[in-house]
């Protein structure tokens, strides 16, 4: 009901509010460009040089510099003993590191995708996970977990599957998910210095693009907290909670909301354990309709347990009910044009705001 | 398909052979004998021996590397066969031949296994051991009649169902007490689950075993932990985690850790024959030998893994064998000869400390009790072969014979002990038992480092919901 009131008044010209496209913070007028790839290598650089506890491990790490090139230059500047080329071994690698950080060492530890990392999750959830809690508190695992997540490019099903949505339901982990670069630089740190085992999902399509970084952002101690979303754009009509590659997707449906008079406010959720609720509580409170974007399988997903959340803490603030966007119901397939259909787009993701803000729309994207 | 070591003049020989003497005067031993074949098939060699005499002090062994491996780098070996001629190939330079050979899957004899205490515990003429003194001959002893006896009564305590699990190490007091013996207190354990004698060696008292067992306030694990998964920082003995095998490549990452820090300490891990069929095996053994780890792998031989029987858990000879195909230095020893192993484990810490390099030790023994309080083994193995192993092979009373042959012990003490050992564990029993259960405020601790406000507020829930329905909550928990 109050929905089509909104409806009208949303129909009517209001004052057009000037979308904050980039990030909100004001920054001084030159903003650098640095990509997501040279955030996370000046990261690991940076928090190398400053605790010599921190090591890197993986598979193509050291000589040929990182599988996507992420460690460029480290084995040069800080030898084997603290960039470790590995046998291919996933349980191995993620034991050792697991084992290493028992005894007091802050490993890295890269998969060279987190499908890869199957092979290794008994010494992630088992071992990383519980050890702590199990030895009460005489084992603590201070370890990141690194590396590429979710759908590249055309590489099928066991190379796509993003898994945030496992990772994040195991009490002991935390999860982060970095979107721009700012996001890779804060929360990689962040991870790093951080005294509990982290899951730190990256993105290989995000690897490539630029975001403007401020000075604050390129200083050494630069570091964000970890269980803070951010939003990235702020709204009146819809909230848009997304992460990883998905926020660009998001911003972008914002802009073409913008023009149809749906003000979306876009949420980079950053954290996915723990996950940042009274944010986005906060933000669906305001706009009273929300719309949650992942790259991931549906049936138990981020997307669910958002939804579940609002429902349990501001359910008499809906005015519609929630629309969850996320990958199709499938392994990924390999041919180009059926991976579209399988990955939510940008227009996905507008027809769900429209459905949310009662438009009428067609139900299922063009083939 | 029991697993015994005959004690043959044979026996001896072959382990005499593979042997090889320091020379206190030079030092290092690795320096003599560089690129001699030391120990192969059908190609023994005895080595000038210095003297020695049983009853003193013997002369402390290294086990010598596999130099066969160890080609020159360089030009064809001019006596060689014709046929074998050498290429280059990523991996080093290997010698061909145009003979196909298939390198059988066995080889003639199995790999021999070291001891020196004969079943009777009457030590072997010509044997090599590192002597111990009487206080450590006692202290060792003492230990393995308390394992033994805090077995017994833990294991009636379940049956009684005072506690909900337990698991005995019984017929492997030798393994557990002898090898935790011969390392230092900053030597890192990570056991599998049949290795609670390691922490009893190390002063962990009958009252904190019986309190973890009971999960009361007092333990360690703060409750959290099934019965036997104890964990001591203080101790080097890190919390038992019930996954088979997942401590092998962290002991790697552990030991890398320690030579990283140059500390003089190594880091050893236990496994039983079954959990060496894991994945982790292979990813630990291979990448501590890699890494070059000051660390020890330790194999309790024990014959099953529950049910099932070695023959249906490989068909390599055994484990030893397999630290060849790693790059590993290995040995075979008799897991129910306490001497056999504390010599075996001392010799094992000096190469892996001093040469940081991963070593593999074989305790062959026999598991006497049921895989754990969940099994009862007569289903799958016969009752004699049980009483057999227990009476005529039983570690305890071996090493007894030896410790009372040398005088240091009489029956007078062993009752003693034995009865001084069953009241401190009746008593602890009933302490552990009655103690209050660990608080509320401890449940939602340790998940992380620092507790997050997601489980602050459930605490917070929690906390509302027992004051407002007192009495749904058991009153004799505290909160």
């Amino acid at each position: 009901m109050l929905g089509v009131v909104r409806q009208k008044m949303l129909g009517q010209s209001l004052p057009k509010i000037r979308p904050v496209v980039s990030v909100l913070r004001s920054y001084s007028s030159a903003a650098k460009q640095m990509t997501v790839r040279d955030s996370l290598n000046s990261a690991l650089d940076e928090e190398m040089s400053a605790d010599p506890k921190v090591f890197l491990m993986g598979e193509e790490v050291g000589e040929y510099q990182g599988a996507y090139k992420i460690s460029k230059g480290l084995l040069e500047k800080y030898g084997p003993e603290r960039v470790r080329d590995t046998p291919i071994t996933e349980a191995g690698f993620a034991g050792i590191g697991v084992g290493a950080a028992y005894y007091g060492l802050k490993p890295v530890v890269e998969f060279m995708t987190f499908n890869f990392s199957m092979q290794a999750i008994d010494h992630i959830i088992n071992s990383a996970a519980k050890s702590n809690y199990m030895s009460a508190g005489q084992m603590s695992v201070p370890i990141v977990f690194r590396g590429p997540n979710g759908a590249a490019a055309g590489v099928g099903a066991q190379h796509s599957q993003c898994y945030a949505a496992w990772y994040a339901s195991c009490p002991g982990l935390k999860v982060l998910t970095p979107y721009s670069s700012e996001d890779a630089r804060g929360l990689l740190k962040a991870a790093i210095r951080d005294p509990d085992p982290v899951v730190f999902l990256e993105n290989e399509l995000l690897y490539g693009e630029s975001f403007p970084v401020s000075d604050e952002v390129l200083d050494s101690s630069f570091c964000l907290p970890i269980g803070k979303a951010k939003i990235e754009r702020v709204g009146r009509d819809v909230t848009i909670t997304a992460f990883s590659r998905m926020v660009g997707h998001a911003l972008k449906a914002a802009e073409i909301l913008e023009k149809d008079g749906i003000d979306a406010e876009v949420i980079n959720l950053r954290s996915i354990r723990p996950l940042d609720r009274s944010t986005i509580n906060a933000s669906v409170r305001k706009t009273n309709r929300l719309v949650t974007v992942e790259e991931g399988f549906p049936q138990h997903g981020v997307g669910a347990e958002i939804c579940a959340s609002v429902v349990e803490e501001s359910f008499a603030y809906l005015d519609a009910p929630v629309e969850r966007i996320a990958g199709a119901d499938i392994p990924m397939p390999y041919a180009a044009n059926l991976e579209r259909l399988a990955v939510p787009q940008v227009e996905d993701i507008v027809r769900a705001a429209k459905r949310a803000c009662y438009r009428s729309v067609p139900l299922a994207a063009a083939a | 398909m029991a697993i015994w070591c005959r004690v043959s003049s044979r026996t001896i020989a072959n382990a005499n052979h593979m042997r090889k003497f320091i020379n206190p005067a030079s030092g290092l031993s690795p320096a003599l004998n560089r690129g001699r074949p030391l120990f192969s098939d059908g190609n023994r060699r005895h080595l000038d021996s210095l003297p020695r005499n049983r009853a003193t002090r013997v002369w402390f062994q290294r086990f010598k590397s596999t130099l066969a491996e160890k080609q020159q780098d360089s030009f064809l070996s001019s006596d060689s066969d014709e046929d074998l001629q050498s290429l280059q190939f990523p991996g080093g330079k290997v010698s061909y031949t145009s003979e196909m050979n298939f390198i059988s899957e066995s080889s003639e004899t199995r790999v021999p296994c070291y001891r020196v205490l004969d079943d009777d515990g009457e030590l072997i003429p010509d044997s090599h051991f590192q002597q111990v003194s009487e206080e450590v001959a006692v202290k060792m002893y003492s230990k393995m009649v308390s394992l033994q006896i805090m077995d017994t009564i833990f294991y009636e305590a379940q049956r009684q169902g005072r506690i909900s699990f337990y698991l005995t190490s019984a017929g492997e007091e030798a393994i557990n007490i002898a090898s935790a013996a011969a390392l230092s207190e900053q030597d890192i354990i990570l056991p599998q689950y049949r290795e609670p004698g390691v922490l009893l060696w190390r002063g962990f008292t009958l009252q904190e075993f019986a309190d973890q067992c009971f999960g009361n306030k007092a333990d360690y694990g703060k409750g959290r932990q099934m019965p036997i998964h104890y964990g001591s920082k203080k101790h080097n003995f890190f919390t038992i985690s019930s996954p088979i095998a997942t401590q092998l490549p962290q002991a790697a990452g552990i030991a890398y850790s320690l030579k990283m820090d140059n500390k003089k300490a190594c880091v050893v891990s236990y496994i039983g024959d079954g959990g060496t069929s894991e994945g982790d095996f292979h990813a630990g053994l291979n990448f501590a030998a890699v890494m070059e780890a000051p660390v020890i792998f330790f194999c309790r031989n024990n014959g099953w893994a529950i049910s099932t029987n070695v023959s249906e858990q490989f068909r390599s000879d055994g484990i030893v064998v397999k630290g060849r195909a790693y790059g590993i230095r290995s040995i075979r020893v008799d897991g129910n000869d306490a001497l056999a192993v504390y010599t075996a484990v001392s010799a094992a810490r000096e190469m892996a400390v001093n040469e940081h390099r991963p070593i593999l030790i074989e305790a062959l023994t026999y598991r006497v009790g049921h895989h754990s309080t969940s099994d009862d083994s007569t289903k799958y193995r016969k009752l004699d072969e049980i009483v057999y192993w227990k009476n005529a092979r039983n570690p305890v009373n071996r090493f007894r014979n030896w410790v009372q042959s040398n005088g240091w012990w009489s029956e007078q003490q062993e009752t003693q002990l034995r009865n001084s050992v069953r009241k401190q564990l009746l008593e602890a029993i009933q302490v552990a038992e009655k103690a209050e259960k660990p608080p509320l405020s401890e449940m939602f601790r340790d998940v992380y480092d620092y507790p997050p406000s997601n489980l602050e507020e459930q605490e917070k829930h929690l906390r509302e919901t027992i004051s407002r329905h007192p009495s749904d909550y058991p009153s004799d928990i505290p909160v």
